[in-house]
């Protein structure tokens, strides 16, 4: 007659479920779990609450301060104004924090809007807005650049570094060859980064290999760029001890480097050595590309910080989504993927990912999203990418033909 | 090495962004013509816009922090314009808290602003930082009656009207109305200590045996005044303990309310109280009512609409149990005479109800799982 079952506290809690359902949309919730945490007063003064990543007495912050203060005196001294946004920009690249491209904007308000401006200011805000995957809008600047300026170097450089990204490798060789009449060094390096991507690895290989051999007076991050690319271009060739003595020497030049660390533990991880990526990554918690390797290692390991570093991306990425946020797809699928065990959702974001940004591991993600679905169609345009441009990565061509395998 | 330097620009399209950019979290609560509101604002953020690490040492502490608290609150709220009808309401900070966040800590400001009169459409200006990073963004939540809205505030977007609808008196009543049935429909214990006293309704006590009665009215009677008062005496202490003058722990008040079921259902098989059982339902439904109150509590109880929800949930609670009633009579007086209501439902029952109210007893006070949900 009645079921009995008993009314503890659980199935009260439940009712109050439903009544919020009723008013709550998703993003409601998102907020209650990114905002709602539990704000608290610190027991005493010298609680240390937060680190900043640039002391104020250090060279690089008095500098930046200088130029504030010139460009707050006469905010239209344009010269001040590009100098200031390039560190800016420069400080985004190296800490990895999209702030300082907000603060470089800043600098360049006065000019942010301008239909007709400076060559110089065009190109910066090129450089900007791509940092913010407005493509198209960078791109439209650069050929307004290069038709105006032919022998912007900078402009050619951006504009081939764009259109890898798009995986237009045919507009990519103009640029480079463009470079050639400017100056044959831009155009050996961009050359070298597009034959890498495009099936001649080999010569990519050479030819950068060749370009750290020439200058001993490379600084050390200079260095650790170009190892990371032969590391990179080792892999490509099937040469995995090669790739691991780039890696080591790049990891020993005395600069950080996040991407040279992003690229170190990927291939750590694929080699099955998850031991070793925990003490590369364990003080990189605050990025996110970072803290991802850091708990996919983890997980492997079933090491018990595992839990809470996956629970701490998960709460990044709501932070993320409830901004509308587009930018971390491609690390957000892979998260999907591997730690959470998503399949579906993981390639709706790695496929959502490709149709921005069209990289190797854009690639990969979304091969490998497709396999763990059994979904060999789901890999149509990656499967299309990997024969067009020729690419040689071993792990991307075993996962493509396992797709294909599939399919037959 | 010229051309590897340009190309380590080239890189800045790979990494994107490592870092969560810059946000901030603004809630915003309207009653009338009363704003409160909470602003999350980060660190370093702050740091920037108004100095907070006077030290000078890479780090910032909640001293410095706190020494910065008014130059916090006037440069936040100096870009933050709530409009009601076209009038400011001006706010200004209550209180300083400290939040930590996914990616670092944050000063948690609370606020209140008072509108000229009661907010219809709220109007919200929102530039924090905008002169100093254009990528920055405030996300809003606003909250008004039980309905909740997000936002989010860019330079693009930086002023924003919100319409808040009406909450009906009516919509409120009957939405905690329903509350009430829906709370009496799944809350087996009141339905069960309900039954408990209602199944020797249609039986009169002769002679030491149980007898049917011979007429309606005096049953209906009798279950008319034993739900009346198990009414009158649950409102009581569900209003006294919703408004906050009487609370009660949980777990004696829950186990009190498995106490009555099991009382109620022995009374049946080895009567000790008869006749006079509105009394016995009058002095339970006392306890039940704190029952209630843990839930409509749960629920939230809208400070402008207080009675509007004790009265509406309340109501609910009744029809929800005259549903069960109304079923349960006719029934009951139908089959008063057979053995199957007698033995099975009557004796039977009442044991199998106090059985289950004895296992709820021991769970709830000493806080242990025996039957699982």
């Amino acid at each position: 007659m009645i079921p009995w079952t008993t009314p503890t506290r659980t199935t009260r809690t439940s009712i109050i479920g439903t009544f919020t359902d009723w008013l709550g949309a998703l993003t409601i919730a998102l907020f209650a779990l990114v905002a709602q945490a539990a704000p608290y007063v610190p027991e005493d003064d010298a609680v240390v609450l937060e680190h900043l990543p640039v002391r104020p007495n250090d060279p690089i912050a008095r500098e930046l301060r200088r130029l504030r203060a010139d460009l707050a005196a006469d905010p239209n001294d344009l010269d001040t104004a590009l100098e200031l946004a390039r560190r800016y920009f420069d400080l985004a690249g190296s800490e990895g924090d999209p702030r300082y491209v907000g603060y470089a904007e800043a600098a360049l308000r006065p000019w942010w809007n301008l239909p007709d401006l400076p060559i110089e200011a065009r190109v910066m805000r090129a450089i900007l807005n791509q940092y913010s995957h407005d493509f198209n809008g960078a791109m439209k600047d650069l050929d307004t650049a290069t038709r105006e300026d032919p022998k912007n170097a900078l402009a050619w450089s951006w504009r081939a570094a764009i259109h890898m990204v798009q995986a237009d490798y045919t507009a990519a060789r103009i640029d480079c060859d463009s470079l050639k009449a400017i100056d044959a060094e831009f155009a050996i390096g961009c050359t070298a980064y597009l034959d890498g991507t495009t099936g001649k690895a080999a010569v990519a290989y050479r030819a950068f290999s060749a370009a750290l051999a020439r200058d001993a007076k490379a600084s050390p991050s200079v260095r650790v760029w170009v190892l990371t690319r032969l590391a990179e271009l080792s892999i490509r060739q099937g040469n995995p001890k090669r790739a691991e003595e780039h890696f080591r020497a790049a990891y020993l030049e005395p600069v950080n480097d996040q991407f040279l660390l992003g690229a170190y533990s990927d291939f750590l991880l694929d080699q099955g050595r998850s031991d070793e990526v925990v003490p590369l990554l364990v003080d990189w918690v605050k990025s996110d590309i970072l803290l991802l390797r850091l708990a996919m290692a983890e997980r492997a390991l079933k090491a018990p910080k595992a839990h809470e570093h996956i629970e701490a991306l998960r709460s990044r990425f709501d932070a993320a989504a409830l901004r509308g946020d587009k930018l971390h797809q491609q690390e957000e699928a892979r998260f999907n993927l591997y730690l959470l065990g998503n399949k579906e959702k993981a390639f709706a974001l790695a496929h959502e990912n490709w149709k921005l940004q069209r990289e190797p591991r854009d690639a990969r993600i979304l091969l490998e999203a497709a396999l763990a679905m059994k979904d060999p169609m789901a890999a149509q345009e990656g499967l299309a990418w990997l024969e067009r441009s020729g690419h040689e990565d071993p792990g991307l061509r075993r996962t493509a033909e396992e797709l294909k395998a599939l399919k037959r | 090495m010229r051309a590897l330097l340009a190309l380590l620009l080239l890189l800045a399209v790979l990494p994107a962004h490592a870092h969560k950019p810059s946000d901030s979290y603004l809630a915003v609560r309207v009653e009338g013509a009363d704003l409160s509101g909470q602003w999350d604002i980060a660190l370093r953020d702050l740091d920037f816009a108004v100095g907070l690490d006077d030290s000078g040492d890479g780090d910032i502490n909640w001293g410095e922090v706190k020494a910065h608290h008014s130059d916090i609150a006037a440069y936040a709220l100096a870009r933050l314009k709530l409009r009601s009808g076209g009038a400011d309401c001006p706010a200004r900070a209550t209180e300083f808290l400290v939040d930590d966040h996914s990616d670092g800590a944050y000063s948690v400001m609370r606020f209140s602003a008072r509108c000229p009169s009661e907010v219809t459409t709220l109007e919200i200006s929102y530039s924090l930082f905008a002169d100093l990073d254009p990528q920055h963004k405030g996300l809003l939540r606003l909250e008004h009656g039980a309905g909740t809205r997000t936002a989010i505030f860019s330079p693009e977007r930086a002023t924003q009207s919100f319409e808040l609808a009406r909450i009906s008196s009516l919509t409120q009543l009957v939405d905690y109305g329903r509350e009430g049935v829906w709370h009496i429909w799944i809350g087996f214990d009141h339905i069960l200590f309900l039954l408990s006293l209602l199944l020797p309704a249609v039986l009169v006590r002769e002679a030491a045996r149980w007898q049917a009665v011979g007429r309606f009215p005096p049953a209906f009677w009798d279950v008319f005044k034993i739900v009346t008062s198990f009414t009158v005496a649950h409102s009581i202490t569900l209003s006294l303990a919703a408004l906050g003058v009487i609370s009660l722990p949980s777990r004696l008040v829950e186990s009190a309310i498995a106490t009555s079921v099991v009382l109620a259902a022995l009374n049946n098989v080895f009567p000790l109280v008869h006749g006079r059982r509105w009394m016995v339902a009058f002095a339970f439904g006392l306890i039940h009512g704190f029952g209630f109150a843990s839930v409509l509590r749960d629920l939230g109880l809208p400070q402008g609409a207080l009675l509007i929800a004790l009265v509406g949930f309340n109501l609910g609670v009744e029809v929800g149990q005259l549903a069960i009633v109304s079923a349960f009579l006719p029934l009951a007086y139908g089959l008063r005479t057979t053995w199957f209501y007698r033995r099975l439902v009557f004796i039977g029952g009442s044991l199998v109800i106090s059985v289950v109210a004895g296992i709820w007893l021991v769970e709830r006070a000493f806080n242990m799982k025996i039957i699982s949900p």
